[in-house]
């Protein structure tokens, strides 16, 4: 059983993001970037099936800022390869083009499970598990929770809103979108994280040539009006808390 | 091509989705600028096309594969609906649905997508989206002038009274026979959600705490207050996949929609999915150590007091 991961890094939403000149994409010299929160979740999900069975776990990203870090991590906390695709450009690269980048070099490389994060917060044309899934003709699932093996099996638990969860049974391969891996994620020390960049082991591959595209125009990129604002309470803890006490009481409550 | 807007319509738990009376407003208001028709495309519960009345006409199909939602299935015969209709522009919404069907029918039909659209115009031979991006930090427009686009809505973006019509609609009949006999996936059942120790929709007053309370031990710090104002506590997303409080306490898109006459909100950002489940409260006062945390767009009063200093002298005062 061979399963791929996806790792993608994402600017850091806690700090400010500025525009840069052009307007239609953000000003990415200054940005710290971080893991997709969900692709942890995804590496989770599949070091606890490498846990539960026979699994080779090979976690795969583009060349992004910091990627190796998270490559390394990967691999410190028992992924058995990390591949990084390397020449596809910098900055913003459209899902699109994306999922044909990668879906090329998947392709060539016969896995039986792909597993990606449920999506990122810089989806602007759609989400990757299912336009990979559309390029490599494979069934898909996204906001998935839970995934077990039997043999050639994936059985899924697919979350529907609302709370409403549907149960399914994929023929494998197969590409799934996770949202939360079945217990929080592990944790890698720095010191093994250290060891793993020592040990080396990063395969670095060409991306596969796409002409891909989202097929649209981006006009530009702006920072939201706000419909309303909500009025601010100054003052000390006290103070505040003072006003939020009367706003409870005065709904009668 | 056809100047038509096709709506994917949506169900669950044999109702139709609020959601859906979205998609068709706005779909109306675009296919009658373009001077084309609105179409809804509804797959399984055929007797639901009854409540489609804003659209022109309904194109149903049935099998038993299409009861409930199963990815596969719904895609081939989405697909071929619009291979045959040639819809200018389909609506689905970001549900699961949503997401999933949306993003295999931009590269299957080959059309753009673009999604988490909050603002839809149609322009002359064009369409204007406005989605968001980076969790509702910075907007993308984005034009749409091809012959064919898709667009994903995130769920209250626009009214839905105008999406209710009044009269029947047109039924018609889409034949998915041989797309569905071979799949690769199959949905052996549909759980609905089991009620947990306390009903966090039945509350007045609710008090929620997300990811800034740090940690599962923080917990107890806002599970006192709560106790004191004698309110369920609800909490983000993320605690619950934490494993720290119960799936029952999940409020938004993929937990509970809650509307109580008070929603207290402590270290929660205000993702539009957290949003989504709780947009219909009456009052919502939110804390949040960051000014620029986008609830406090949605908040009606709000805080930058660390919660850690301020849940204490609320508990002193409510206690005391
Ligand atoms: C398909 C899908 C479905 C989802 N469904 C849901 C859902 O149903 N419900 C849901 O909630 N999320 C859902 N999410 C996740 C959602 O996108 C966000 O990740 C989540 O809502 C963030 O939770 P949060 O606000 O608690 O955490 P964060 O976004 O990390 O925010 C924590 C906040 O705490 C503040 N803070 C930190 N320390 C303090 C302090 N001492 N005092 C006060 N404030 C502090 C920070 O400024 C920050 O704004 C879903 C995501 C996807 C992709
Ligand atoms: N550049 C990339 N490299 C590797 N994986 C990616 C990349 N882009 C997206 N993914 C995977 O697809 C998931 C969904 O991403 P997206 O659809 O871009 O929101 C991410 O969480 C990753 O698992």
């Amino acid at each position: 059983m061979r399963i791929a991961v996806l790792l993608k890094q994402i600017p850091d939403l806690v700090e400010d993001l500025e525009l840069a000149p052009d307007g239609t994409d953000v000003d990415r010299e200054f940005l710290a970037f971080t893991l997709n929160e969900f692709d942890d979740q995804a590496l989770e999900e599949a070091l606890c099936l490498k846990d539960a069975g026979d699994a080779e776990v090979v976690a795969v990203a583009l060349e992004e800022p910091d990627v190796d870090q998270c490559l390394y991590t990967a691999l410190a906390k028992g992924a058995d390869r990390a591949v990084k695709l390397t020449g596809a450009g910098e900055g913003w690269i459209d899902g699109h083009r994306r999922s044909a980048i990668l879906a090329a070099w998947l392709a060539t490389a016969e896995f039986d499970l792909i597993l990606t994060g449920v999506q990122a917060a810089d989806d602007l044309d759609g989400q990757l598990p299912p336009l990979l899934a559309a390029r490599l003709g494979l069934p898909h699932a996204s906001v998935v929770v839970r995934v077990e093996l039997k043999g050639q099996v994936a059985l899924v638990r697919q979350e529907l809103g609302g709370g409403t969860v549907a149960d399914e049974e994929l023929r494998l391969p197969a590409v799934i979108g996770i949202q939360a891996a079945r217990q929080a994620p592990r944790y890698a020390s720095i010191s093994r994280i250290r060891q793993a960049q020592q040990a080396g082991g990063l395969e670095e591959v060409g991306a596969p040539a796409t002409d891909a595209g989202p097929g649209y125009h981006l006009v530009r990129l702006l920072a939201p009006e706000a419909a309303g604002h909500a009025q601010m309470l100054g003052g000390s803890a006290g103070e505040v808390a003072e006003r939020i006490v009367e706003l409870i009481r005065a709904k009668g409550l | 091509m056809s100047n038509d807007v096709l709506v994917l319509a949506e169900h669950r738990d044999g109702a139709v989705s609020d959601v859906t009376f979205e998609l068709l407003g706005k779909a109306r208001e675009i296919a009658a600028s373009w001077g084309g028709r609105t179409v809804a495309l509804l797959l399984g519960q055929r007797e639901l096309a009854a409540e489609l009345g804003a659209a022109d006409t309904v194109q149903c199909a049935e099998h038993a594969a299409l009861e409930t939602y199963n990815p596969e299935a719904y895609e081939a015969v989405v697909l071929q609906a619009l291979e045959q209709l040639e819809p200018r522009l389909v609506l689905t919404s970001t549900t699961t649905v949503g997401l999933d069907l949306g993003a295999a029918l931009s590269v299957r039909w080959d059309a753009p997508l673009v999604s988490y659209v909050t603002g839809l115009s149609a322009g002359d031979g064009t369409a204007l989206a406005t989605a968001q991006i980076y969790g509702g930090k910075l907007l993308a427009e984005v034009e749409l002038s091809g012959p064919r686009a898709l667009c994903a809505v995130l769920a209250g973006s626009f009214p839905h009274a105008a999406g209710r019509g009044e009269t029947a609609p047109t039924v018609e009949t889409l034949d998915a026979t041989g797309l569905l006999d071979d799949l690769r996936t199959v949905v052996t059942s549909v759980v609905s959600p089991e009620g947990g120790d306390v009903d966090i929709t039945a509350a007045d007053l609710l008090v929620s705490v997300g990811r800034g309370i740090g940690s599962q031990a923080n917990l107890e710090v806002v599970e006192e207050l709560a106790e004191a104002l004698g309110a369920p506590l609800a909490a983000s997303r993320p605690l619950i996949d934490q494993g720290w409080l119960p799936k029952a306490r999940q409020v938004g898109k993929s937990g509970l929609s809650v509307k109580p006459k008070v929603y207290l909100m402590f270290g929660i950002s205000g993702a539009p999915e957290h949003l989504e489940g709780m947009r219909d409260a009456e009052l919502v006062i939110a804390c949040n150590t960051d000014a620029k945390a986008p609830i406090f767009d949605v908040a009606d009063y709000g805080t930058t007091v660390d919660l850690f200093d301020l849940v204490p002298e609320l508990v002193s005062r409510v206690a005391g």
